[in-house]
């Protein structure tokens, strides 16, 4: 065993990174700060969110008014920019002094990549893009739950001896919070050392993209492989319901949909209050992405296709004339509102 | 005069994750019926490390942690360019979570002494945690890029410009070696393997194996020993489903009308819940 950066006796609070861009969080961090507010009132333990950047001042005072115990943050003007070598370096040495038992990470781009050189730098266990946190009864351990191998298994995971418990979530995984009437939180300023030979990767430009967020849709209209040849049709359904188009992966591997549209374990976990999915096979890859909805309904010619596990209206059919029909009554009876 | 440019790829083969279907009946993976594959974001790695050498000159080496049947699988990225492959094979090595992966391949690298940058796929379709490229850096010490779509080369400055993906956006790195990339898939077009290439291959001489005593690392580090994690329990994922599975047939006509009539009659509903709903 590698020997732990500090033990399980010593470690002490929740932790929740609280990622940020152009003074504003991240959504995902909002719905790990709710998630993990449940984990500390079970547990009794502190919950802290963990602000890293250049000049905080504005962020912090809006940060202390959300449901949290502590803001920690952690400020430097090597890390206005985020860059995972300086982030991890001031991260690490805070995480050594304050020794939080539990750290949880939104698992986009500048999340999984703090987390992946955190993990290394104490020597500790990642649980990376859970689909659930939940605490063991017996032991008061973090339970990540991953998607394994095909997605057609979910394993349970846990690091027994190695603080922090680390885990990465998706966005999209837990409902955002409600907004909390509560006194400002402390905050706690930790200073760190960030020497310039730890910053050695330089950000030259950044382009914000203005591209679709399916994760947030309230509609979806899905095409799988079985939707070959019926994308004219799909997209006037998605118009006429005011849907977006979300598609399966070998739908989006065929260039029927962009690569921001994929729904699944490599691409979007979506929460819609509707999903229409047009000839999918129901891989588990695939329906995590819509496990959050509230209605689904799956259109497939075969009537053995794992999606009708998954769905709550099932029709066993070809995806061409159903979705014809259904524009068509869309267009003589009226859309919906 | 600078030294030519040594890119080392790590590939992982793994069961093509469409043919790996669960046993309802034990509630494991079947992998019986899965061919092997190269991970498919680590073709896009090894083409973005062919496209280098074809620019720039150099060096390209394979490397892959697993069983030696994975070899065959490595013989294709050979016979697509890459110069030689190094395969990392022993039991000590197995049940390894990203810490001990990560150190194993961290390790190996360094052996060889002048890699300059080493790329990966963005993640595996296997295990998708897409840790392993920053745990590679971080064991390495070296600086990371990850979710690259463009690698470019600054052979004066020994410099990488990577432009990549974030969460809304893209941002362009400067990044000096020696550094891990790790490219987003589908970022460019893997070429095929040169038949004439692979017919002509000696794989004897092409592969090289190392056990950990190879890499001189504690086995305590390596393995199931060296991961922190471990699973607590597994169940079947279409167990948590929870859905009505309400079946409907007709003509297509009919089917169009009742899904009409379902939807406006749930949206009706969801609508009134959302306005109840607090806050």
């Amino acid at each position: 065993m590698i020997d732990p950066a500090y033990s399980p006796q010593e470690a002490r609070g929740i932790w929740v990174f609280l990622e940020h861009d152009a003074g504003v969080l991240a959504p995902v961090s909002l719905e790990l700060l709710a998630k993990a507010r449940e984990l500390a009132t079970e547990s009794g333990a502190e919950l802290a969110g963990l602000l890293v950047g250049g000049d905080l001042s504005a962020l912090e005072a809006t940060t202390a008014r959300l449901d949290l115990d502590r803001v920690v943050s952690v400020a430097h003007p090597l890390l206005t920019q985020f860059t995972a070598e300086a982030y991890a370096h001031a991260v690490d040495q805070v995480i050594r002094q304050q020794k939080p038992d539990i750290f949880l990470l939104g698992a986009t781009a500048y999340g999984r990549d703090l987390a992946g050189r955190l993990a290394v730098m104490l020597r500790t266990g990642l649980t990376a893009d859970c689909t659930d946190l939940a605490l063991e009864a017996a032991t008061g351990l973090l339970l990540g739950e991953v998607s394994g191998f095909g997605g057609g298994v979910l394993a349970t995971i846990r690091c027994e001896q190695h603080r922090p418990q680390m885990a990465t979530v998706r966005p999209g995984v837990f409902p955002e919070p409600a907004a909390v009437d509560r006194a400002a939180a402390t905050i706690d300023r930790p200073a760190v050392d960030v020497p310039a030979a730890k910053c050695p990767v330089k950000v030259v430009a950044r382009h914000r993209k203005t591209g679709v967020d399916i994760s947030r849709a309230e509609r979806l209209v899905v095409a799988g492989a079985g939707a070959r040849g019926e994308m004219p049709s799909i997209e006037a359904l998605a118009q006429a319901l005011g849907a977006e188009i979300g598609a399966t992966r070998v739908a989006v591997d065929e260039g029927w949909a962009e690569r921001e549209r994929q729904i699944g374990q490599t691409g979007v976990i979506a929460r819609p209050k509707l999903a229409l999915v047009w000839g999918a096979s129901g891989a588990s890859q695939f329906t995590c992405g819509i496990d959050q909805a509230e209605m689904v309904v799956a259109v497939n010619q075969d009537p053995e296709a794992a999606i009708f596990e998954s769905a709550d209206i099932c029709i066993v059919d070809e995806v061409a004339p159903v979705v014809k029909a259904l524009v068509a009554e869309l267009k003589s009876r009226g859309g919906v509102e | 005069m600078t030294r030519e440019l040594h890119t080392l790829v790590c590939l992982k083969v793994v069961p093509k994750s469409e043919e790996v279907g669960v046993d309802r009946e034990t509630n494991t993976l079947d992998r019986a019926n899965a061919r092997s594959e190269i991970n498919p974001p680590d073709m896009n790695a090894l083409e973005a490390a062919l496209a280098l050498k074809d620019r720039f000159g150099g060096r390209v080496s394979l490397m892959s942690m697993g069983p030696p049947f994975v070899i065959p699988t490595l013989r294709v990225g050979l016979a697509m360019g890459a110069d030689h492959a190094y395969l990392l094979s022993d039991r000590a090595f197995g049940g390894a979570d990203t810490l001990a992966t990560s150190l194993t391949l961290a390790r190996a690298i360094e052996k060889l002494g002048d890699v300059d940058l080493v790329l990966c796929g963005e993640e595996s379709s296997d295990g998708a945690t897409a840790q392993v490229p920053p745990g590679i850096a971080t064991w390495m010490d070296v600086p990371q890029a990850t979710y690259a779509m463009d690698v470019d080369f600054e052979p004066g400055q020994r410099h990488l410009v990577v432009t990549r993906e974030v969460r809304d956006g893209e941002e362009v790195l400067d990044v000096p070696l020696p550094a891990v990339v790790s490219v987003k898939v589908s970022c460019n077009e893997p070429r095929f393997m040169d038949a004439a290439r692979f017919a002509l291959l000696d794989s004897e001489a092409s592969v090289t194996t190392w056990t950990a005593d190879d890499l001189g690392v504690d086995p305590e580090h390596l393995g199931l020993a060296g991961s922190p994690t471990s699973v607590a329990g597994l169940k079947e994922a279409a167990q948590a489903s929870g859905r009505r599975r309400e079946m409907v047939s007709g003509t297509p006509e009919e089917e169009g009308r009742i899904l009409y009539d379902r939807i406006v009659e749930f949206l009706r509903g969801a609508g009134a819940r959302g306005q109840e709903a607090p806050g």
